[in-house]
């Protein structure tokens, strides 16, 4: 699913793209390197167009490739680690969710769910509440920092959907996630 | 897939194979001070072979609730089919406070099961009667006369004609899960398909007679619950809304459900009346805290509820149905979860963690006495009194996949029920007293 909304975004800012040039300063200063990111990227899709306008403009520092399709970007990280029983964002993501935030920001029509999950100690419906509670803490920092409100909605999945199967810490610790997943 | 699902559909049908069920019940810790009881094979007068044997059916049901030590058969003297036949002496000497004699004989297509309960140290009969039943109903016989056998011997009514709902889910080799809500009788038999889903059924809540089963499920994305029909199978949602919601309990007189809620990104415990779908809220949180796993009291005028309190620390509440009096119930660790009442209203089973795990515990209401009835364990949930309020049933990790476990009220004995296929069973829920 997650690749499919990416394979829409990727159609879809090639209209949105446009706004972007005209907010050009702003959408440059996402995060670091983004210009050799963004470059990496025209690169990228100037293979799947017909190229030449694509790179010029990323050279210029204008017009860049979708950055949510870009795995180099940071906007690729899109889950949130969280420690057990805790809905704290830890500081490491920060700096990650700022750029998501920034990018909602820039991207009014863009919008994202929140998937929050937990590892499978505890009760099943205490962990829907907690995963709720991980995806509620990270929406708010989103919206503290930019996303409108309406852009980001928060959805629990308890213990329902594991990253991983195992049943110790090797395995718990990657269930203990909030999942961005942007919308088509 | 299907040849997974076909082995289950076998077990639920009468053909002339042995009676297998889906659940494997094992005594994992015995009882000190069980009573003493012989239970003589039945006479089989019957020109097919038998399925079950309804003495085997008493002897793990008697075993099972923790009060009796069945005498193995291989140390009987004599097997004698009628109270005439026997010499109480024989019984006496090998320690058994009560014998259990009967038969079963063919009427036509119809079986006629007899026993006989007698009392061996004073040397008389205290029961004697007889059940007929086309075959296919042989085992529910057998567990009605364990019923009778328990009732006559403590006078408590038994719990063994009840059934329980719970999850399965099964992998395929790519890991991916298909989830079923099955109901089968209380030792696993009979199991029967209410839902399947690729998404996660949980929370299966009984109505108060047992004729309809409320769960959680998440086929459309958010949490979002289902009340069926288990005569009909028809089912429908309980709310049209986007709002995850879960957690159900059924109020006694089975006309509301309370539940959980999230709007406007708080979690509280709401009421929802099932003739019109209409609802109200019960509770209100405070900033940071989320109200969720509601249970309805048996005498309908609370409900208990769990309060994460930020922190990580999550503990009992009770309020009123009119939203007056909210009061913490539980003081001991620092959570306690998935309250789940005796149905006498007296006892609040649940899991409770501390320091050294998780646990289950069980709190008395009146006097606030609470228990801690098992050591720390694995993959502890949902746990569920049996009706008479006797043992309660949880999940619990065995090995790597999810099992069921059941402890008596009191402690003493311990059992585990895992599925026979390879997969997980979880999310236990124990129906109520059915009338017979």
């Amino acid at each position: 699913m997650k690749r499919g909304s990416w394979l829409v975004l990727v159609l879809s800012f090639f209209v949105l793209g446009l706004n972007g040039c005209s907010t050009g300063t702003k959408a440059t200063a996402d995060g670091a390197g983004s210009s050799q990111d963004a470059a990496a990227g025209a690169a990228k899709s100037g293979a799947d167009t017909s190229g030449a306008a694509t790179s010029g403009m990323a050279g210029a520092g204008g017009m860049k490739a979708d950055p949510l399709s870009d795995p180099h970007s940071v906007l690729a990280k899109r889950i949130v680690y969280f420690d057990f029983d805790s809905s704290v964002v830890r500081d490491e993501f920060s700096s990650t969710l700022e750029a998501h935030a920034n990018y909602l920001a820039e991207h009014p029509g863009v919008k994202v769910t929140l998937e929050g999950h937990c590892d499978e100690r505890g009760t099943r419906e205490y962990n829907l509440a907690l995963g709720e509670r991980r995806a509620q803490s990270v929406q708010q920092f989103m919206e503290l920092m930019g996303a409108k409100k309406g852009q980001v909605t928060s959805i629990s999945y308890g213990e329902e959907r594991p990253a991983a199967m195992g049943h110790d810490e090797s395995a718990w610790h990657l269930n203990r996630r909030v999942e961005i997943v942007y919308q088509k | 897939m299907l040849r997974k699902f076909s082995s289950w559909l076998f077990a639920g049908m009468f053909v002339a194979l042995p009676a297998h069920a889906v659940l494997q019940i094992e005594i994992t810790q015995g009882v000190e001070g069980a009573r003493p009881i012989a239970i003589v094979p039945f006479a089989w007068n019957v020109p097919v072979p038998a399925r079950d044997s309804v003495d085997e059916i008493i002897k793990s049901d008697l075993r099972a609730s923790g009060l009796f030590a069945p005498i193995d058969k291989k140390d009987f003297i004599a097997w004698p089919n009628d109270s005439s036949q026997v010499r109480f002496a024989d019984w006496r000497a090998l320690g058994a406070e009560n014998l259990v004699v009967g038969g079963v004989q063919a009427i036509g297509s119809i079986l006629d099961v007899r026993y006989e309960l007698l009392d061996v140290l004073r040397g008389q009969r205290m029961i004697g009667e007889s059940y007929r039943k086309e075959p296919a109903g042989l085992r529910s016989v057998a567990h009605r006369i364990s019923d009778r056998i328990y009732q006559a011997l403590t006078g408590e009514q038994g719990a063994f004609s009840t059934r329980i709902a719970y999850v399965t889910v099964m992998r395929d080799g790519a890991g991916k899960p298909a989830y079923e809500l099955q109901v089968a009788d209380y030792d696993g038999f009979n199991p029967q398909t209410v839902v399947r889903s690729k998404q996660s059924i949980l929370s299966p809540a009984w109505s108060p007679r047992g004729d309809k089963l409320a769960y959680v499920s998440l086929e459309q994305g958010p949490a979002a619950v289902y009340i069926q029909d288990l005569q009909t199978g028809r089912r429908d949602r309980l709310l049209d809304t986007t709002d995850q919601n879960s957690g159900p309990t059924w109020s006694p007189d089975g006309t509301k459900l309370a539940i959980v809620m999230s709007r406007g990104g708080k979690r509280e415990i709401y009421i929802v009346s099932l003739a019109g779908r209409t609802w109200s809220r019960l509770t209100s949180v405070l900033p940071g805290t989320f109200h969720t796993e509601p249970v309805w009291s048996p005498d309908g005028g609370y409900i208990v509820y769990v309060a994460g309190l930020g922190g990580s620390q999550a503990h009992l509440y009770r309020i009123d149905i009119d939203g007056n009096r909210s009061q913490r119930i539980s003081f001991e660790g620092k959570q306690n979860l998935k309250p789940s009442f005796s149905p006498d209203g007296k006892q609040l089973a649940m899991v409770h963690l501390d320091s050294s795990g998780y646990h289950i515990a069980v709190l008395d209401v009146t006097s606030g006495a609470f228990r801690i009835l098992t050591p720390a364990m694995r993959g502890l949930e949902s746990p569920t009194f049996a009706p008479n309020g006797r043992m309660i049933l949880f999940t619990e990790e065995g090995g790597a996949r999810r099992t069921l476990g059941a402890i008596s009220a009191d402690g003493r004995v311990k059992q585990r029920l895992a599925l026979q296929e390879d997969g997980d069973v979880q999310e236990p829920a124990w129906g109520p007293f059915l009338s017979p």
